[in-house]
């Protein structure tokens, strides 16, 4: 299950990522391993999704939630 | 100004920075560029409790030390390069105390840096809201260092901040953080053996940076290159051991200092506001409407003030012509100088109006809902949702717009932006607009609601909308790149604006246009003064003698014949040569070589139009009369005693301005931005020959 397919509201846990280059973004924004996310909200036009992770909302495409792999 | 010791603010976006930096410095601050690149560099001083003057230099927001875009990467190296001006004696680090976690990140790998830490804690006031609560003595005690409490939006703390800066350390005494060594430890003892450092993370950093490092010679950039290579080091590998390493050190820090609530008040509040502001459809009818209102604020509030400036000049001008002595300097200070310098002034409400709603969008939060909001949109036509912003600035003034590009962090997506933002219709263009539609649309209304006029200018910007999403996506079909686009962006809680901060981006960019643009244009005014007052040879002479003769000063009436000398004497000058020789070109487009002067001074800048066609005509007409250029221009004839600007023309005229890039600052800071010449080369061929194209349709179907 990866985060692109958390519909809004609901809650996952960070456990890997498939892309690394993009690990080391979202890693540094606070997207860690055994962290908790939660889908804020989807843009207007279906991309891209604002999640809420370590105490702030983040902005982030379908594409790039798609590398994160949750628990 | 010399300071007794020097300060860096280092700090996430969106955590007040520059908020403390005004707090700290006041008005005393300037802004110039950091050496050699265009990142914005603000410097101010502040004077501490002991007496000694602090000098003050705030770094781009970033949240790490790798840098994601053109702004970020000047934090490292200013604070690495030990020789350089601007090496810090002290760096204070501000942390956001809403979101401690994510901006202590950034704080480890400074601190790591071994140069004296301050933390200022910001938003001190909005934490103790939401109920987080902070042990602040034991964050200072685990993490080695002074922690001051600030709310620099309510300038509380400022005076503790002063008295820690006061007070700083001269070596660094931080705790250590993480075991940099066990990231890369062969290759950080040879470098740190290379470059003779007993930093492990400066010589960490070197090995991930090297490249974009100017301080460093080729001959020590390609030994860490090298050295790479030896020790098998992958750059991005080591940077993710390094971030979870930061991070389970960071989770150590905050277990025991920070207790947060289940769900943050602030967060809370700003969700239902997003719940409106990015709803499928009154998201994008709120943002229609304050763009509308913006437009109709700039044009209506700017109405008053800047008619208040013309005339303001037109005295000046009045009183200067009674007061120094008829002759070729006081025509040059009149004519060209004060003229030149009253076409700038006037256009300062508009810019100040359009720069107060840019930053009060940037402060609330608005803008990067905007963002998130049209980001599917603009990757379509090979742009990117950080594109809105410049293309909306594009609206004021391209220069600015294209600086702040610097956001976006994909290269193609900044290439595109920057090569279509000065398509959109910018304020210089809008005294063009108003000129020629005001000479050839008649002023009535439509359909009871719509005035033509309105209608007509209205067009103009949605036509140069269009013309730059076309272009864009044309574009994204011709540069190729293998960097991969992405979009991980901080939508930051939505807060009121700070006024202080509005006024001051309003005086700042108002200042830097009027300086700027300032220059072009009266250097402008003057070559073109002389242009059209002097002509090779003995020209003048010849045309005064001709004149004099008996079978003109018999039959001519002598207002007549003044306005034929004059306007024989523009045709013979350097202008008027220059004129003839391009009208072979632009016949076409229904122009004859009066507007080709227009032309050429306009590559310039375009508001140079307004005033060359004051220039020619006044030069051209009866001094004693005095009216507007609108009516000069309505006047004109052409030598079949036809009207020179018909509407075929006028809007030939316009369609040219629209699409040509006629704006010297413009074209410099393309070069400035890309650091190579063939971009604006690209983009002034590009755009001077669809404004050829489309000025020669709309006359061919307009005639």
């Amino acid at each position: 299950m990866t985060l692109s397919q958390l519909e809004v509201g609901e809650i996952g846990i960070v456990k890997e990522f498939t892309d690394l280059e993009m690990s080391v973004k979202l890693m540094e924004m606070g997207c860690l391993p055994g962290e908790e996310i939660k889908v804020s909200r989807i843009a207007p036009l279906g991309d891209p999704i604002a999640i809420h992770v370590s105490g702030y909302q983040l902005s982030l495409r379908k594409f790039e939630a798609s590398t994160i792999i949750l628990q | 100004m010399k300071a007794d010791i020097r300060v860096a603010l280092v700090g996430n976006p969106n955590t007040g920075k520059s908020t403390l930096f005004n707090a700290l410095t006041g008005l005393n601050q300037k802004i110039g560029n950091f050496p050699g690149v265009t990142v914005e560099k603000k410097i101010g001083y502040s004077q501490l409790p002991d007496g000694r003057k602090a000098e003050i230099v705030d770094l781009p927001g970033t949240y790490s030390l790798y840098p994601k875009s053109k702004d970020e990467s000047i934090v490292f190296s200013v604070l690495a390069e030990k020789e350089s001006e601007l090496a810090p004696d002290l760096i204070v680090v501000i942390l956001d105390a809403t979101n401690l976690k994510r901006n202590l990140l950034l704080y480890t790998q400074v601190a790591d840096l071994k140069i004296p830490v301050i933390i200022a804690l910001n938003m001190i006031d909005l934490a103790k809201k939401s109920e987080i609560i902070i042990d602040i003595d034991l964050l200072a005690k685990k993490l080695g260092v002074p922690v001051v409490p600030v709310s620099a939006r309510k300038l509380e703390g400022i005076a503790e901040l002063k008295t820690a800066i006061s007070f700083a350390n001269k070596f660094a005494l931080q705790q250590e953080s993480i075991d940099v060594n066990a990231i890369a430890p062969d290759l950080i003892e040879s470098i740190s053996r290379e470059i003779n450092t007993d930093n492990p993370y400066f010589a960490l950093q070197l090995a991930h940076q090297h490249e974009n490092l100017a301080f460093l010679t080729p001959a020590e950039s390609d030994r860490i290159e090298e050295l790479e290579k030896e020790h098998s080091f992958h750059s991005q590998k080591a940077q993710a051991t390094e971030t979870i390493a930061r991070y389970s050190y960071i989770n150590d820090v905050l277990y025991d200092t920070v207790t947060t609530p289940v769900t943050a008040h602030d967060e809370s509040h700003s969700n239902k506001i997003d719940k409106i502001l990015t709803h499928k459809v009154f998201g994008f009818i709120i943002f229609l409407g304050i763009l509308l209102f913006m437009f109709q604020a700039i044009f209506s509030w700017s109405a008053y003030p800047m008619s208040l400036i013309e005339e303001f000049f037109v005295l000046i001008q009045g009183g200067l012509r009674n007061i120094l002595p008829a002759g070729p300097l006081t025509n040059l200070l009149i004519d060209g100088v004060v003229a030149g310098l009253s076409g700038v002034m006037v256009f300062i409400p508009q810019i100040a109006i359009l720069f107060a709603f840019i930053s009060i969008l940037e402060d609330t939060g608005y803008m990067s809902r905007v963002t998130f909001m049209m980001d599917k949109i603009m990757r379509k036509v090979g742009l990117n949702g950080k594109s809105v912003v410049p293309l909306i600035g594009g609206f004021a003034c391209a220069v600015p717009s294209i600086m702040s590009t610097r956001t976006i962090e994909n290269w193609k997506d900044r290439m595109i932006t920057i090569m279509v933002t000065p398509l959109v219709t910018c304020s210089a263009r809008l005294p063009v607009y108003t000129l020629l539609i005001a000479l050839v649309v008649p002023n009535r209304n439509v359909w009871w609601l719509f005035n033509l006029q309105g209608l007509a200018l209205t067009g103009m910007y949605l036509l140069s909308l269009v013309s730059a999403i076309v272009v864009a996506y044309v574009m994204k079909y011709i540069l190729k790149s293998r960097e991969r686009g992405y979009f991980i962006m901080e939508l930051p809680v939505y807060r009121m604006p700070r006024w202080n901060n509005v006024l001051f981006s309003m005086y700042e960019r108002a200042k830097t246009f009027v300086l700027e643009a300032g220059k072009v244009i009266i250097a402008v005014s003057i070559i073109l003064w002389v242009l059209s007052s002097y002509a090779p040879g003995n020209r003048f002479e010849k045309i005064e003698q001709k004149y004099q003769q008996p079978q003109y000063t018999k039959t001519i009436k002598h207002n007549e014949l003044n306005r034929i000398v004059s306007s024989e004497k523009l045709e013979n000058s350097y202008a008027g040569v220059l004129g003839h020789v391009i009208e072979p070109v632009i016949k076409p487009l229904g122009f004859d070589w009066k507007i080709g002067i227009a032309l050429i001074t306009s590559f310039a800048a375009r508001e140079v139009f307004v005033g060359t066609m004051a220039t020619i005509y006044s030069v051209d007409g009866d001094a004693d009369r005095i009216e507007s250029v609108q009516e000069k221009m309505r006047n004109a004839k052409d030598l079949h005693g036809q009207p020179v600007f018909t509407l075929a023309v006028a809007f030939s005229l316009m369609m040219f301005y629209a699409f040509a890039m006629q704006c010297a600052s413009t074209i410099a800071v393309v070069y400035r931005e890309t650091k190579d010449w063939r971009w604006p080369a690209a983009q002034f061929v590009y755009m001077t020959v669809l404004a050829y194209a489309a000025a020669f349709i709309s006359y061919n179907l307009l005639k």
